[in-house]
């Protein structure tokens, strides 16, 4: 995919534009110039203003996935930066935040500026996410302050959950001198040992060994401890269970400062899609209950969990088509998200397209506290364009990421996203036209 | 194998597992057991049915009992068989399942059995094969072929399994066997109690329909039959049992327990059995245990299911 250079002057003409946070929910005209939006309404184009007719397509502030794996560096066959971009551009998100379980492992402060430099060429912002610990193995704590003046915007050891409560304590209270976020993957490892899909009927069913959701609900309930007490900033990735969304909402109103993130997947998906053993649904946390995942509907409907992140994690054919127990964890999300969320979310009332926007929008970008875009005057171009009524099925032979490990594949989603205008920039599955 | 598919008497190409499997089908296997149990009671116990049908057996976890079943049932049955067993074969060479099943597609082989450690695995199989593929042991996922034996030891003995009352004992958690006996039973109209310790107890289980008990006295005063599971031995070492001592103290079965019983249940076991652990010799060898026939009706449950999903028209 290679991004377009956009005209001086630009005018976005019949689109819907969506802007939670200024009460704007309209259909009008988008006047761009140069990288600012110039006009929000009604734009009398004049003679040397080139248009593009969105025929509907909803315009709103940029999504930014807190929770993307771009494998670059160590796994490049897997993914690159360049194709996470990709994906990301086709799934309309304008900016993600790499994790750093990379090879080497993002926790030093060269390797992270490499990440953003390498990033630089796609109108997709990259940022790192910093390791909490030296090669992620839960002893020394990185040198939190050099990699957050390198760009890091959080510090997780994602994929391995900070089995020392000291050093995580730790992690928690160095973190108050760079004002990022602690990521924590709670899993408590001796409890999830061995496991390959929740613990359940669907488990036992399938002969499977299961991933308990007590492994979840005990790591985070240590972990808001750890918060409560040391005054840290907690951040919960992909939560699952409706035990974990408890004990978050609680420490919440006593304080604690947490925030949360929900996948996709965990919202649109349970258990009963392992049926069939296809690795695809294999991932970490597991797919849960039903009863889950319509807590985390809640949550994300009244703000406990403020961000929703696809944890998309690509992996090649040989890690994925193997026997179950034999695949590695992990599932595709970038460009599946807009759209389960759109059809499944605001489709079946269970989100207003504002909370929707919010929640991929707003949410993520002040849990980091990076400034949020907005669809006025004078402010950056940032934009998300997705079509609510476009109708299409996941094909997998179409990713534009270089992976095919989505649990979605061959599902009909109604509504789509096209792609993104970054600055004076262009990028997307279809391609702009003026 | 040009024959129609049409009018199988299966629904499935495949026998992945008893999961699903209609009560009617499972009675046609076994009726069909029971006709292929006439041949071994034969002085010359061979018939031509598979002739130039080739049967792969794939044993990727070490079995004695259950491959040289199907060897006989194939032997039997005059099909030809290729042994491919995990040690001095390529996989431990590193070759993918995938690798495996495209090398056996390319050979042509038209019966593939499998045993796995992986769930699934003969589903992977299945899906990628024009093969018939026969579940012999995957993971703790199912084990169809022992339970349609146990089904028949049991039918033969009681006549009909309808209203049965069969408990099932030990590490229901890691048993395969126990999996497809709980959907073979529930099928055929049986009640089905597990018993065991809480350890080796899978969540959720009573889902499935059944009793489920940590007394072992219990079921033996409800049951008609006790499928005594064979005990890994490696158990202990995950926490999951203090000691085999104490299992057998508590769980084993013997003479003396069976004796508080008003009437001694019919004693069934997969093999092979851990004198003195799970059940005492006494008892294995007792006129109560039928473990022996489960033996002579593996061989015939197999030549059965070879016969009714590569050549099913010698039986319509």
């Amino acid at each position: 995919m290679e991004s377009y250079i956009l005209p001086d002057r630009l005018c976005l003409k019949n689109a819907r534009l969506i802007d939670p946070a200024l009460n704007l929910d309209q259909v009008g005209d988008l006047l761009l110039e140069r990288g600012i939006i110039t006009s929000v309404g009604s734009v009398s184009a004049s003679g040397n203003t080139l248009s593009w007719n969105l025929n509907g397509a909803i315009i709103c502030p940029g999504f930014f996935d807190l929770h993307v794996h771009l494998r670059e560096p160590g796994n490049e066959v897997a993914e690159t930066i360049r194709s996470g971009q990709e994906s990301a551009a086709a799934g309309g998100f304008t900016a993600v935040a790499a994790m750093p379980n990379t090879t080497p492992p993002l926790d030093q402060a060269g390797v992270v500026r490499w990440v953003i430099e390498q990033a630089s060429f796609f109108p997709v912002s990259v940022y790192p996410v910093a390791a909490i610990t030296r090669g992620r193995k839960g002893e020394e704590l990185t040198e939190m302050v050099e990699l957050r003046q390198s760009g890091a915007i959080a510090f997780s050891d994602d994929g391995s959950w900070v089995l020392s409560a000291e050093v995580m304590r730790r992690a928690l209270e160095y973190s108050l001198l760079v004002d990022a976020p602690i990521i924590s993957h709670a899993e408590e490892p001796t409890l999830s040992k061995g496991g390959q899909m929740h613990e359940g009927e669907m488990s036992t069913r399938l002969g499977l060994p299961g991933l308990p959701r007590i492994s979840e609900d005990v790591a985070t309930l240590r972990d808001l401890m750890l918060a409560e007490y040391t005054g840290g900033r907690l951040h919960l990735a992909h939560v699952s269970t409706s035990g974990a969304l408890a004990a978050l909402e609680a420490a919440q109103a006593r304080g604690v400062k947490v925030s949360g993130e929900a996948t996709p997947h965990h919202l649109v998906l349970t258990d009963g899609a392992v049926v069939g053993y296809d690795t695809s649904t294999k991932m970490k946390p597991p797919l849960r209950e039903a009863e889950d995942a319509s807590s985390l509907w809640k949550a994300i409907k009244s703000g406990v969990i403020a961000a929703i992140a696809t944890d998309h994690a690509p992996h090649t054919s040989e890690d994925k088509e193997v026997p179950y127990d034999e695949a590695s964890f992990g599932a595709l999300g970038l460009e599946t998200a807009v759209a389960l969320l759109w059809d499944h979310g605001v489709g079946k009332g269970l989100l207003d397209p504002f909370e929707m926007v919010r929640r991929f929008c707003h949410g993520p970008r002040a849990i980091v506290g990076l400034p949020i875009p907005a669809l006025k005057e004078g402010a950056p171009v940032e934009l998300t364009v997705f079509h609510p009524d476009e109708e299409w099925q996941v094909d997998k032979t179409r990713f534009y990421s270089k992976s095919v490990n989505s649990p979605f594949v061959g599902w009909k989603l109604t509504g789509r996203p096209w792609g993104i205008l970054k600055g004076q920039r262009w990028a997307g599955r279809v391609e702009p036209k003026f | 194998m040009d024959h129609e598919r049409k009018n199988r008497p299966l629904t499935s190409r495949h026998l992945l597992g008893l999961e699903g499997l209609a009560a009617e089908e499972i009675k046609t296997i076994l009726d069909a057991s029971e006709a292929m149990k006439e041949i071994l009671d034969r002085p010359i116990k061979k018939v031509p049915t598979l002739r130039g049908v080739t049967v792969v057996n794939l044993f990727f976890e070490a079995s004695t009992r259950t491959r040289i079943s199907f060897e006989l049932a194939e032997k039997r049955l005059s099909a030809d068989l290729v042994n491919f067993t995990k040690i001095g074969s390529s996989v431990s060479k590193g070759e993918t399942l995938l690798d495996t099943a495209r090398n056996i597609e390319a050979m042509r082989v038209e019966v593939v059995v499998i045993r796995h450690q992986s769930p699934g695995a003969p589903g992977f199989l299945a899906d990628r094969l024009h093969s018939v593929v026969i579940n012999a042991g995957d993971g703790a996922h199912e084990h169809p072929t022992q339970a349609l034996l146990d089904m028949l030891t049991l039918r033969q003995k009681f006549g009909d399994l309808k209203g049965l009352r069969v408990a099932i004992l030990g590490d229901i958690s890691h048993s395969r066997v126990a999996m497809s006996n709980v959907y073979g039973l529930k099928a055929m109209g049986a009640e089905v109690m597990l018993c065991g310790p809480p350890t080796l107890m899978p969540r959720n289980i009573d889902a499935l329909g059944v009793k489920v008990s940590y007394k072992v006295d219990e079921a033996i005063a409800w049951a008609d039959a006790l499928n005594v599971l064979r005990l890994q031995l490696e158990r202990q070492q995950s926490a999951l049992l203090p000691s085999l001592r104490e299992y057998a103290l508590t769980f084993g079965i013997t003479l003396q327990r069976l004796g508080k019983a008003k009437r001694t249940p019919v004693i069934l076991h997969p093999g092979p059995i851990n004198r003195g652990v799970e059940i005492e010799s006494a008892v294995a060898d007792s006129d109560a245990s039928v473990i022996l026939d489960q033996v002579t009706n593996g061989v015939a449950v197999r030549m059965a299911v070879l016969v009714l999903l590569s050549a099913p028209e010698v039986l319509m």
